[in-house]
């Protein structure tokens, strides 16, 4: 077995110095009802060319599509350079950097990431990374109840990500939160309702999404001052890459930014691994969740980065720790501080210049069709819109037209309203064909 | 390497107008013009602006800062830092895979739901479970997940009584920190002077309060718990279902299952027993297992194989826990995982852990003359040393772990478990070959010859790293969390 240095030899001689006849001696404390004394019932080793064909055989059952999918994943590009230095082992095979002199490379793109997420959320204090964007908002919701003592109720903007609300349901459940969905109208959340509920007191934290599931960009005008005379927290969940162009959530004077940025730089890649980002202000620092890289000095006087404030932690709090966050989604971090330099402020303003304009002549040239029409066409979006499908059309006739093009047309909230999502990788021609397949329906 | 010329930050790197990527050109007008002002960003990110070949030295050369597996020994204990098969990172970079949307139509993804599922069944057979989810991110988030599986389970059965978790006091502290995210109260249960939990202490707190009792087998020592079926049976007798926190399975692999033990459910480190590269803090997974008649607690999506063996996504269940993910986890660690026990196939799992228990006794064996033992052996895949036995030079497990690194090795994990002063806990994995150990040992003893002769010298390590004894103080009394903060001077 080529993971297995041991030969023959090296196993009689190291039990011999381990005082043991046989490796089964090693276990003479494991009682003889609970040893497994039969094969796994798994297949036969296989040699390096026989597990890639496996896989590649397995893949080969896939059909990636064109994708014009978003609903929280994007297909952007990925600069090859972000593989090639992902790939380096130094970075790959570490641990947590627990040892500073020696995990400088880890601990330094993890506070140059945190940097440029403190700028690019308009906040102040970036942790270095939740599991994904969804757990990163339920986190948010439990620091803002941690926040306020005994205040129990969070609101949450029925306009965010379902599969966000869900999680965020699950976390709240377990911990006795009562998370209470804001009404939406015409596809915004709806002020009014939320400011009654606001006022029959006892909210910890207000939950709201910009571009929101529907792509649409929220406005929050007002709502800082509203939240934060109830004694609550604002906590605003936002894909990471619009933040670029978009009225970031430290303007909106937000406590808590949370999100996905699986936009910088990661690949689709069936659901992950992405990254979910948390930046905070300053005054929540103590109360963030999962690890924080700081920077000092050395006795050589060099600027060197340490895991700071770890008092938070689990390894030290245990049950009081501020989360139970350990491994987390380091590498990723990698990967979007790298897309960040790499795009820079204009190259971030200029993919999602490319993705906005594709979606916004896509959403115009399917409404001539007559087949369907923007859900809200007096709200503002990007790069992601709602259509409703003209009777006696369904969603699913769209969507399974358009598969069979070889197209995966967007994502289906219901049989009448779906949300389509393009990127600055989707060409005229991929467009022309989706509009043709709707067209000819 | 020169750290003259590439210990900056990448924003040091930056001058207006460099670019480190070209975009495409299309033909579309500027839609972004006609947006609301009001609700447009004002003042544009402070982000570098640099060149590709910038970009690309300056995170080679900090990567030489790094220590990783492939750079040397790792003998950190409880993370199980074994080889990672280069053949797993390929796959997972399937061009296939990668560009698959999770909201893709089950019929166009096949492969990719037979690899979750192929996966799943796999770690069923080796946990001795029904079955897994695999959505959980990471070990700790598979407690978290464990635990909420069996707050369902309790809950189902109207059993709200049930409001506190017991927590042995040698666990890892993700225990305490999941069991209180997931609503419960903990309580902690004592350890014996040989490590393993006093049973009569365990008997003592269990009643109708009491929804788990979580377990660690082999426990932090490195310890089996041999008592196992008799406190299954007492945890099941209360009441309660009995946790397996699988962050120390790799020395079962080949000896025995969780599920045979008694254990409900468990979670397993896919970044530790399978191979999957830990990432510098991860992406890991911690895939959930549950005995029978637990399945249909399980978090959403879930994975399954029809009966004409086409596989499907359950998005729906009124029984489950829930969601905790927004798709279906770290997808492509699971590619590697299930690369790496193809790999091995059911032959060479079962050598995982007989071969990484040989190699921890093999080490403790060496060196029990000059470090500490409190707990004596055999053990399993990990040891505990309670530092030096000639401790009057006043060299620490700090000292200790810091030499190691002037000597080649990474540290192994210190003050950790808690049972003892100064903790050093050492973890070979399987991995390693005997001549890797045998360096090691020297270096160990070298150290406790330096304790011995010149005291001072250890303490002062490490002596030859590119950083030296950075300070931990300053950097949580005035935190400088971003490059503004260095800027400002804060």
């Amino acid at each position: 077995m080529r993971f297995f240095p041991h030969t023959p030899d090296d196993i009689r001689e190291m039990l011999e110095a381990c005082g043991a006849a046989t490796l089964d001696d090693l276990y003479s404390d494991v009682p003889e009802s609970l040893r497994l004394r039969r094969a796994y019932d798994l297949p036969a080793s296989l040699s390096e060319p026989e597990v890639r064909e496996w896989f590649e055989a397995t893949a080969s059952k896939c059909s990636p599509l064109v994708c014009f999918a978003g609903a929280g994943a994007y297909d952007h590009y990925c600069p090859a350079v972000i593989d090639a230095i992902t790939s380096r082992s130094e970075y790959l095979t570490a641990y947590t950097p627990y040892q500073p002199e020696i995990s400088q490379g880890t601990l330094q793109y993890i506070f140059e990431y945190q940097s440029m997420m403190a700028s690019l959320t308009g906040l102040d204090v970036c942790n270095a990374s939740m599991y994904d964007g969804a757990t990163a908002t339920a986190e948010a919701m439990i620091m803002a109840v941690n926040a306020a003592k005994r205040k129990r109720r969070v609101l949450v903007s029925s306009t965010i990500n379902p599969e966000v609300a869900q999680v965020i349901g699950t976390y709240a459940r377990y911990q006795g939160i009562a998370v209470e969905m804001i009404p939406q109208k015409d596809g915004v959340t709806d002020r009014a309702e939320l400011e009654l509920m606001l006022g029959a007191g006892d909210v910890a934290g207000v939950i709201a999404s910009t571009p929101n599931y529907y792509g649409i960009l929220e406005d929050f005008t007002g709502w800082a001052d509203l939240i934060h005379k109830a004694k609550a927290l604002f906590i605003i969940n936002s894909p990471a890459l619009p933040l670029a162009v978009i009225k970031p959530q430290g303007e909106w004077g937000a406590d808590i930014a949370v999100g996905d940025a699986q936009t910088l730089g990661m690949p689709l890649s069936y659901g992950g691994p992405y990254l979910g980002y948390m930046v905070a202000a300053k005054s929540l620092m103590r109360k963030l969740p999962g690890r924080i890289v700081g920077a000092t000095t050395d006795e050589k006087g060099q600027h060197v980065f340490v895991l700071t404030l770890q008092a938070r932690e689990q390894h030290i709090r245990r049950e009081k720790a501020t989360s139970n966050i350990c491994s987390n989604q380091g590498l990723m971090t990698l990967r979007a501080g790298m897309y960040l330099s790499l795009m820079g402020a204009d190259g971030l303003r200029e993919v999602n210049r490319l993705s906005t304009d594709c979606a916004h002549e896509l959403a115009r040239r399917l409404e001539a069709t007559g087949k369907m029409r923007l859900s809200h066409p007096a709200q503002p979006f990007l790069n992601e819109f709602k259509m409703t499908v003209a009777d006696p059309l369904t969603t699913a006739d769209i969507l399974d037209a358009l598969r069979r093009e070889g197209i995966l047309g967007g994502v289906a909230i219901d049989e009448r309203e779906m949300i389509i999502a393009c990127t600055e990788t989707r060409t005229p021609a991929q467009m022309d064909k989706y509009v043709s397949t709707v067209k000819n329906l | 390497m020169n750290r003259s010329l590439y210990s900056k930050l990448i924003f040091e790197h930056s001058r207006s107008g460099r670019r480190g990527t070209d975009l495409p050109r299309r033909p579309w007008a500027d839609a972004m013009l006609h947006l609301p002002a009001a609700l447009m960003r004002g003042e544009a990110p402070a982000l570098p602006e640099v060149d590709e070949p910038t970009v690309a030295r300056h995170y080679t050369n900090q990567s030489t800062n790094n220590f990783g597996v492939d750079t040397g020994f790792y003998p950190l204990g409880s993370c199980t830092m074994k080889y990672n098969p280069k053949l797993s990172d390929s796959l997972a970079a399937d061009p296939v895979i990668s560009r698959l949307h999770p909201a893709q139509p089950a019929s166009t993804v096949q492969g990719a739901l037979e690899i979750y599922w192929t996966l799943q069944r796999a770690l069923s057979e080796i946990g001795g479970m029904e079955e897994f989810t695999l959505n959980p991110f990471a070990g700790a988030h598979g407690e978290l997940t464990g635990l909420m599986v069996i707050h369902a389970y309790h809950d189902s059965r109207e059993d709200y009584s049930r409001t506190r978790v017991i927590v042995p006091d040698s666990a890892h502290g993700t225990n305490p920190a999941s069991a209180h995210v997931a609503g419960y109260e903990v309580v902690e249960v004592k350890s014996l002077p040989d490590g393993t939990v006093d049973v009569d202490d365990l008997r003592s707190k269990l009643d109708a309060t009491i929804a788990a009792v979580m377990m660690t087998n082999p426990n932090t020592v490195g310890m089996f718990e041999k008592n196992i079926p008799e406190i299954a049976e007492m945890v099941h007798a209360a009441g309660a279902l009995l946790y397996y926190d699988g962050a120390n399975l790799n020395p079962m692999l080949g000896v025995a299952r969780p599920g045979d033990m008694g254990f409900d459910v468990m979670h397993i480190n896919l970044h530790k027993t399978f191979s999957t590269p830990h990432g510098g803090g991860g992406p890991g997974a911690g895939p959930v297992g549950v005995r029978k008649g637990l399945e249909e607690f399980l978090p959403v999506p879930r994975v399954v194989k029809n009966s004409d063996g086409s596989f499907d996504v359950i998005d729906r269940c009124d029984s489950s826990l829930g969601r905790v993910s927004a798709w279906f986890g770290n997808y492509t660690v699971f590619i590697r995982a299930l690369a790496y026990i193809l790999s091995l196939g059911a032959e060479g799992v079962a050598k995982v852990g007989p071969l990484a228990t040989l190699n921890a006794n093999y080490v403790m064996n060496a060196l029990k003359d000059l470090y500490l033992l409190p707990i004596p052996g055999p053990c399993k895949h990990e040891f505990v040393f309670d530092g030096l036995i000639d401790k009057s030079g006043g060299v620490t497990t700090l000292n200790v772990a810091k030499r190691l690194l002037d000597l080649g090795f990474h540290a192994p994990t210190i003050y950790f478990p808690l049972l003892f002063h100064e903790s050093l806990m050492i973890e070979p994995t399987e991995t390693e070959s005997r001549e890797t150990l045998d360096a090691f040992i020297a270096a160990m003893r070298q150290i406790a010859g330096e304790a011995a002769e010149n005291p001072e010298f250890v303490k002062s390590a490490p002596h030859d790293t590119p950083v030296v004894h950075p300070d931990d103080t300053q950097a949580a009394l005035t935190p400088k969390l971003t490059y503004k903060d260095l800027q400002d001077g804060i």
